[in-house]
């Protein structure tokens, strides 16, 4: 690559690359500040963790980059929490059957969203707001109370590390390298940031609108299906609980705004939102090894959060005729 | 042209009838019946359903609601919608038992709830006027620092202290024999808000910046000043809902709020009130409210377990949205 | 190519695209009412009129944005309909519209392989995407453009040339380029020259609208004149002076739609409202120009030379604006509307969108009436509405609006919305009136009231501002007219000075350009 194509990149990429030197930073002094040296388990821990958020604003960044948002992520990855509770069990054929299934109610969540944002014409936060409460209500449904159990060998290996390396990690690597950097190349990926980019040039030019909206809350609702599915596997139980639906939706959508998304659509990725949400996730864990009490980890996720949609708003100051910045 | 200078002002009967289906709201006729077969339902399965006790009960429950209700409608009818509520409520609840063995005996507490949400809701206001960032958003953020803040004045669980003597009157007293005084202050935040709406020029331009911030913009109004005091009057609303629900259950606790953000924008929705803004009566929102809270009770009375409620309301504010919640394409 | 060939060729095949007698009309609002064209392989026409002539609904027509109310649109030969733009493209027409229909966030790669990019394992083959952009920039002249760059950070003339690849690429038959040149340099201009005469070489039909006279000399093979949505002739390029075209362009009598204009005093009353040099961005490039009670002054030209902006910025939408405004002679400053409309200056505004920008659509025709003046019927914080109906009823008798009062606005015919939007500003009681474009898509008898109306406002003592396209609102109605050209005002016509002619070569800046060229 030439020196222009570098310098492209570079501008192109400066938000995400951002997030990556800063949590580079924070991982980096987190694990000098460890009071045990660097070994696998801490990794391991750390690892699953960040790649549970990470999959959740994974999710979250579709149709984020549509112009949308999916205000149900949360209370999707709590009913897979549940769905896997239940049905990741059994012998090697039953619990790869019911890795399916969890995926499979993931991706019907997504669908449901897609049908209601693309066909039913609804505004995506109202709609999803709605879904949300449908989605809680059917984890309760299958799970009244906390409990469950998953197949302990499965969770283990999966949660473990594979030659010192957390095995979360490669699936979350997996997820980047085979489904999300070939999507992004497809039609309908394009399509993606087409629509959020400018909806009406995108339909003047030929794009497909509609296959490219629902594309976005379907990945959506799979990728979200994906974190319940993990979020089992590391509590090894399930608890429908609305409060962690909630702080789930709201964590990814700070990891995707810190991660360089913008919540207008059409600019950003899935890679950012990751280290947007190992970011989010190093911040507790800074906060715990120096010492600090972990009461004051919500206020400091808080306050990032506010800093960061504020810093997005920028652009918007520098506009002169005041009548664009009315509806 | 010649038209007559006097153009006839008489109206016509096909005019009048035209103004009337104009004004008549189908969601609110759709609402009210749905209250009244509840009520129906409800009678059928416990007599005690229709009972003056029974039904004064639900409207106190109500109450906490509405309040709620009547801050999310203002903001919805700009166009806007406020996320910060369940923290915005917790933090009123809180500072309200934190205050309550305070010098003053706690009288102190209800000025101070109040000024803290009203400053809660000017932050979110300023955000999304001065800022310009998307409300949705905004709001999402301070309720996340709101229960950081929070989490860090309570130590993480509920405070041990239960609401001030006088907190407890206004929420369960009773200044008229019979009726619990939570009614009374929705009551008064109701007239309020319907005063406001109807018959002020501040509610007239809440209306038109739902429907055209730039042509209400433009006609001089000033906008940015009217949606900043309607988060304010939001933020009040949520606080002192908040308030009254510690005088209610006597204490406050984490998470408290979270269950009246989606209700209450539901019940705004289900009243008739457009989610993308500019239309909608308060006389929607007290009926909204009054359907939630009694398809809430009637599925408790059936002991219907929570998770049949949750997938009841949310598909019932599905289709309620289906029906009539699309923006309106057709005109704009 | 000898004469005789060519009429051997053309009478034995058809036309690449024929349109005759084609009709558009919105409502009752006719925009174009005698539509015909024909288009030959290997031929430059070019299309000329003023605003309004019908040249953009003829485009958008043959692009296929919009379906023919009635006439027959003839591709080689054969009748044919477009459903939508990518209907007519797939037919082998493209267009390149003024307004970009790019997409700003992606890459100029991306944008010029959007529909059918190069593919590899059936994903989207960036390298070669790239090639293919280069391939198609180079066509254009334009290697200078860095295909990985975002055509968000691309200048305008920078984009409108990848606007003209992105046609290229899918090969069209017909090209058509609507007033594709209004934001490029000279050089690239003159690369577009070089371009277009190769593919008409290459046999390719292309659709040439321009204001720009000099461009159309250099081009056209043969020209189209609309007027007043019709067409009026078609010849041979070089066979017809500009003086005759200027006055094809023109081509009606001045009907009687106008009041009479009285005779301008001696000495005119001191201006109620002056701009001083205003400058904002490159919009407005130190406009200066002064109202009195009881004038009315135009703004003409074309389209988006600042006219607009320079309202805006009166009324204190614009921020960061740099000159002096000054009311009664002294400067004053605007921080928005509320404060343009207090006193002294009570300002009013009728901007250019009233579906958008004038009225609140759903609300009802008593509410928009009296949105501007909501304080005035309070008696102490409550609206009085007694008051406030009483002064909605007066004015929807003076304006005559047909309306039910508590129906919502939208029900309303365009021109009643109109008056709507107007009436909301005349309870304002205001001492300037500032309008844009008030009569656009508005039916003849609501033109000729609205005429009377600013008259006799005028006659009160209001000072009006009025922008407008329509050239002869600014003949029949205006006292003055400045004529603004690329932010500036190229002329100030009064009195008899204010002809067609003179307004058509100072908006076409037709005079500098041949001083340009001497």
């Amino acid at each position: 690559m030439n020196r222009a194509g570098l310098r492209l990149v570079l501008r192109h990429n400066a938000l995400p690359l951002l997030a990556g030197v800063i949590f580079a930073a924070m991982f980096g002094l987190y694990l000098a500040l460890q009071p045990n040296g660097i070994r696998t388990d801490v990794l391991v821990t750390a690892s699953n963790k960040g790649v549970l958020l990470a999959l959740i604003a994974a999710a979250q960044t579709l149709p984020v980059l549509t112009g949308g948002i999916d205000l149900s992520a949360g209370a999707i990855v709590v009913l897979c929490n549940c769905l896997a509770s239940i049905l990741v069990n059994g012998s090697g054929l039953q619990i790869a059957l019911g890795v399916v299934g969890v995926l499979g109610g993931g991706l019907a969540a997504g669908v449901f969203n897609a049908l209601a944002v693309v066909v039913g014409r609804l505004q995506p936060i109202i709609a999803t707001l709605a879904t949300s409460t449908m989605f809680y209500g059917v984890s309760l449904l299958l799970r009244p109370s906390p409990g469950g159990d998953v197949d302990d060998d499965f969770a283990s290996r999966l949660t473990g590390a594979w030659y010192g390396i957390p095995v979360s990690l490669i699936l979350l690597g997996a997820v980047l390298l085979l489904v999300w950097m070939p999507f992004r190349r497809s039609l309908t990926g394009r399509g993606i940031y087409a629509v959020g980019s400018a909806e009406a040039s995108a339909y003047m030019s030929g794009v497909k609108v509609a296959p490219a909206k629902f594309a976005a809350y379907v990945g959506a609702g799979l990728l979200s299906g994906l974190a319940g599915l993990l979020l089992t596997l590391i509590a090894e139980s399930a608890q429908a609980s609305a409060i962690q639906a909630g702080d789930l939706t709201l964590n990814s959508i700070a990891a995707v705004v810190i991660g360089g998304t913008s919540l207008f659509g059409g600019v950003g990725g899935i890679v950012g939102s990751v280290l947007g949400a190992f970011i989010l996730r190093t911040i507790g864990d800074l906060l715990f090894v120096l010492k600090a009490s972990p009461l004051w980890q919500p206020l400091f996720q808080g306050l990032i959060l506010l800093l960061a949609v504020s810093l997005g708003a920028l652009p918007m100051l520098r506009i002169r005729n005041r009548l664009e910045t009315y509806r | 042209m010649s038209v007559p200078a006097a153009m006839p002002q008489r109206p016509r009967l096909q005019d009048r009838v035209r103004v009337l289906l104009h004004r008549l709201d189908p969601p609110l006729v759709v609402a009210s019946a749905c209250i009244l077969a509840i009520l129906f339902g409800g009678s059928l399965y416990n007599s005690s359903f229709l009972s003056p006790h029974y039904l004064l009960q639900q409207l106190q429950v109500a109450s906490f609601l509405g309040i709620v209700a009547t801050g999310a409608m203002l903001v919805i009818l700009l166009g806007h919608i406020d996320l910060s509520v369940p923290w915005t409520l917790a933090t009123g609840a809180m500072l309200a038992t934190g205050l309550a063995g305070s010098t003053l005996g706690g009288i102190a507490s209800i000025p101070i709830a109040l000024a803290v949400g009203a400053a809660i809701g000017l932050v979110n206001g300023l955000g999304v006027t001065v800022l310009r960032i998307p409300s949705m958003i905004f709001t999402l953020g301070v309720n996340a620092v709101l229960q950081g803040l929070m989490v860090l004045y309570t130590g993480g669980s509920a405070p041990p202290s239960s609401a001030a003597p006088i907190v407890r009157w206004m929420s369960d007293g009773q200044l008229l024999p019979g009726i619990p005084n939570a009614i009374l202050v929705w009551a008064a935040v109701g007239a309020f808000a319907a005063v406001l709406l109807r018959a002020t020029p501040f509610g007239r331009t809440v209306y038109a910046i739902g429907n055209r911030e730039r042509a209400a913009y433009l006609s001089g109004m000033k906008v940015r000043r009217v949606v900043c005091l309607s988060f304010v009057l939001a933020g009040s609303a949520s606080a002192l809902a908040g308030l009254l629900l510690t005088g209610y259950a006597g204490k406050a606790f984490q998470g408290m709020g979270d269950t009246y953000l989606l209700p209450a924008i539901a019940a705004v929705v289900l009243g008739g009130t457009s989610i993308v803004g500019g239309r909608g009566s308060y006389a929607g929102t007290i009926i909204g409210t009054i359907l939630i809270v009694l398809l809430q009770s009637m599925l408790a009375v059936m002991q219907m377990p929570d998770a049949g409620r949750q997938i009841i309301y949310g598909a019932v504010i599905f289709a309620m949205l289906l029906l009539y919640g699309r923006g309106r394409s057709g005109q704009a | 190519m000898s004469s005789a060939a060519a009429s051997g060729d053309a009478a034995a095949r058809p036309p690449l695209l024929e349109l005759s007698d084609v009709v558009k009309r919105y409502g009752p609002v006719t925009a174009l009412a005698h539509g015909s064209l024909r288009c030959e392989a290997g031929s430059i026409h070019a299309v000329m009129g003023e605003n309004g002539a019908g040249k953009s609904t003829l485009i958008k027509i043959v692009s296929g944005v919009v379906a023919p109310t009635e006439g027959e649109m003839r591709l080689d030969g054969a009748p044919v309909r477009f459903r939508s733009p990518l209907d007519a493209q797939k037919r082998g027409i493209v267009c390149v519209f003024q307004e970009l229909s790019l997409l700003p966030d992606l890459s100029v790669a991306d944008n010029i392989g959007i529909t059918a990019p190069p593919r590899r394992f059936g994903l989207i083959d960036r390298r070669a995407q790239v090639r293919q952009a280069e391939r198609w920039l180079a066509e254009i002249g334009c290697d200078g453009i860095d295909p990985r760059e975002r055509v968000r950070d691309l200048p305008l003339s920078r984009r409108q040339m990848v606007e003209i690849a992105k046609a290229l690429r899918h090969r069209p038959r017909l090209l058509i380029l609507d007033e594709a040149t209004s934001a490029l340099t000279a050089d690239d201009v003159e690369r577009v020259v070089v371009l277009l005469h190769r593919l008409r070489a290459e046999g390719m039909a292309i659709l040439y609208i321009s204001h720009r006279m000099h461009e159309i000399r250099k081009l056209a093979d043969t020209c189209s004149v609309y007027a007043n949505g019709r067409h009026v002739e078609t010849f041979a390029h070089g066979t017809r002076s500009e003086a005759e075209i200027v006055r094809m362009m023109i081509g009606r009598e001045l009907s009687q739609m106008f009041p009479p204009r009285p005779p301008r005093p001696i000495e005119a009353a001191a201006p109620v409202l002056e701009a001083r040099a205003l400058t904002w961005e490159d919009r407005l490039r130190g406009v200066s120009l002064s109202v009195a009670p009881g004038e009315i002054v135009g703004l003409g030209g074309l389209d988006g030379q600042g006219q607009r902006e320079f309202l805006l910025a009166l009324f204190g939408c614009l921020s960061g604006l740099g000159g002096e405004i000054r009311v009664d002679g002294t400067p004053a400053s605007f921080r928005g509307p509320s404060e343009a409309m207090a006193e002294p200056a009570r300002l009013a505004l009728i901007p250019e969108d009233r579906k958008t920008e004038g009225l609140m659509q759903p609300m009802t025709v008593a509410e928009n009436l009296s949105a501007a003046t909501l304080r005035s019927w309070c008696r102490g914080p409550f609206l009085n509405n007694v008051h406030e109906r009483r002064a909605v009823e007066e004015i929807v008798r003076r304006m005559q609006i047909k309306a039910v009062l508590d129906l919502p606005v939208s029900t309303l015919s365009g021109g009643n919305q109109q008056k709507v939007a107007i009436g909301k500003w005349l309870l304002a009681a205001p001492r300037v009136l500032l309008l844009c474009d008030p009569t656009r898509g508005i039916d003849v008898g609501t033109k000729q009231e609205i005429y009377r109306l600013l008259r006799e406002l005028a006659a009160g003592g209001t000072a009006v501002l009025l922008h407008t396209t329509d050239y002869d609102e600014l003949i029949g109605l205006c006292d003055r007219v400045a004529i603004f050209y690329a932010g500036r005002i190229n002329r100030l016509l009064e009195g008899d000075a204010i002809t067609e002619e003179a307004i058509i070569a100072a908006a076409l800046d037709i005079g500098a350009e041949r001083e340009r060229a001497a």
